[in-house]
């Protein structure tokens, strides 16, 4: 379903992420580890359009998307989460998602009534995911004022607005209690159920470990490692890259 | 009588100038060149009921297009500054409008007189309300009837989706094309609605003060232009309004018996309103109590 070929993003001279290879299946949780400063984020941010890269591909559905802008990778059906959260303070928590629906109301609606839409499908949609998120009851308060997890979860929320095919979740656990990332887990669970492929970057062992099929390490912008859960955990290089070796 | 009139028309020019600020702020852009895209709006309806002999609606919407053209134009560029070196270039783009009048000459006789632009010298003798017979009361309503329709087309759009979508730009553009938006086409268009309205707003400052000069359309007034809506605070067309009841009723008339000290004055008490209300005169929370008020539910 994702395709990164030999992809690369080079700032100066660091390597950010370096002739990076991999492949997510359709309904696959692919996990993306690293220590900090791996590339992670920036492999995020090449997929999604935020800044070219220096060489290689991104293929989706095996259409190439790597030159392209953020709002048309969403509209080819990816969907993302950043690492420190960005939503729309200003905005109530409902008009959140109602900003990002508009690749749903793309594909159905003309352009008069996607612009200035107050369509009633887009609301009941929006109410899906408000209940799916746990904030049901917060549909009209400000984004700013929500707590620190329901912040999160309603940014999981307004990426799925637009209706993803893929999601992409930057560090989704950063910050969270054991309880909430059981929940998250149960979240991430629960859309793969529906069909949804996820790319999940994350510190947080126990959730990766706990949700993911597949796991890739990055070290230094490179794949170090790649396979199941178990696999990586026995993995020699792998413990090298988070732990040090011996006399370092 | 007649003071108030045309205060009403002075209040109601500056509302739609302030208006087309609005639209292009809440994209995040502050923007120096509305007070260029009015003066294309002035010249060019002036110049349509003058030396074309058009009738003023036509006139002011033809020359409304045409500023809106003009700021979609400049808005691709500016897509590619931000802050303070989009300040820098669109002040730069309203002079170079201005020095463009400042140099445009276009005369005709009409009877035994020479009307049309002339330079430096302005555009003396758009006379279209006189000539029909318009009363200062007449030309109050028909100013009042522009911004009124204005407003209600912008407060309309702010509970709308594409409202939360300037906003959403304006707050994180990072964030908004993560959500799907295209920023190109969101402030490029914020900059054509921001052009049409400045557009108007000359077109009808032209014919009401029947003489105009480059000198009107300087910094100042894109100073003015950008002031109303900060001062208004962002959340509603209302507060737009207020700033210019506020400065252009309050402390431009009011003042007026200091003299020169008035200037000084009102630099003081702008900034001490804005110490006192910081999200402006009309924030996000006087919005809210307006609505409970009207029995409107919140979008």
């Amino acid at each position: 379903m994702l395709e990164l070929r030999g992809l690369s993003k080079h700032f100066g001279g660091v390597r950010a992420v370096d002739d990076l290879s991999l492949t997510v299946g359709q309904g696959e949780i692919f996990g993306l580890i690293g220590p900090n400063g791996s590339g992670k984020s920036t492999t995020v941010n090449l997929i999604c359009g935020v800044f070219p890269a220096t060489s290689g591909a991104v293929l989706f559905e095996g259409r190439d998307i790597t030159d392209a802008p953020s709002h048309r990778v969403v509209a080819a059906g990816i969907g993302r989460t950043f690492q420190n959260i960005r939503l729309f303070g200003d905005l109530t928590v409902w008009q959140n998602l109602w900003v990002a629906q508009n690749s749903v109301e793309e594909r159905d609606a003309g352009w008069f009534a996607r612009w200035l839409g107050g369509q009633r499908r887009g609301r009941d949609y929006a109410g899906d995911l408000l209940k799916f998120a746990n904030l049901g009851d917060r549909a009209d308060e400000l984004a700013r004022n929500l707590a620190f997890g329901e912040q999160r979860r309603l940014e999981m929320a307004r990426a799925l607005a637009a209706r993803p095919k893929l999601l992409l979740l930057d560090e989704p656990a950063a910050g969270m209690n054991a309880e909430e990332i059981g929940q998250l887990a149960g979240r991430i669970r629960a859309l793969r159920d529906h069909g949804m492929t996820i790319l999940l970057v994350e510190h947080v062992m126990e959730l990766v470990m706990g949700v993911t099929d597949r796991i890739a390490v990055l070290n230094f912008g490179q794949k170090i490692a790649e396979g199941a859960p178990a696999e990586i955990r026995s993995d020699p290089a792998v413990r090298t890259a988070y732990l040090g070796t011996a006399d370092a | 009588m007649d003071f108030y009139f045309g205060m009403a028309q002075l209040i109601g020019v500056h509302t739609l100038l302030g208006l087309s600020a609005y639209v292009v702020l809440l994209t995040g852009q502050v923007s120096m060149a509305q007070a260029g895209f009015f003066a294309i709006g002035a010249y060019l309806a002036a110049m349509l009921t003058v030396l074309a002999g058009w009738h003023i609606v036509p006139a002011m919407l033809l020359a409304a297009v045409v500023s809106a053209v003009v700021a979609t134009i400049v808005g691709f560029p500016a897509l590619r500054v931000k802050g303070l070196m989009l300040v820098v270039a669109t002040l730069a783009f309203g002079e170079a409008v201005r020095i463009f009048w400042f140099n445009f000459d276009y005369q005709i006789a009409k009877g035994n007189i020479q009307v049309g632009p002339l330079g430096g010298e302005g555009f003396k003798q758009i006379r279209y309300f006189p000539e029909n017979g318009w009363s200062t009361a007449d030309v109050a309503l028909f100013i009042w009837a522009w911004v009124i329709a204005a407003m209600v087309a912008l407060w309309w759009m702010d509970r709308s989706r594409a409202g939360s979508v300037l906003r959403a730009v304006g707050e994180d553009e990072l964030a908004a094309q993560s959500a799907g938006i295209n920023l190109t086409a969101v402030k490029v268009s914020a900059m054509g609605i921001g052009g049409f309205i400045a557009g108007l707003g000359g077109g009808i400052y032209a014919h009401y003060t029947t003489h105009i000069e480059h000198l009107n359309f300087g910094v100042v007034l894109a100073t003015f232009a950008i002031a109303y809506p900060i001062l208004g605070g962002l959340s509603s067309v209302i507060g737009v309004l207020i700033a210019v009841i506020f400065i252009q009723g309050f402390l431009v008339e009011v003042l007026r018996f200091m003299g020169d000290w008035r200037n000084l004055l009102f630099g003081a008490l702008i900034v001490l309103a804005m110490n006192v209300r910081p999200d402006g005169l009309f924030d996000a929370r006087a919005t809210r109590t307006l609505r409970r008020l009207l029995g409107a539910r919140d979008a």
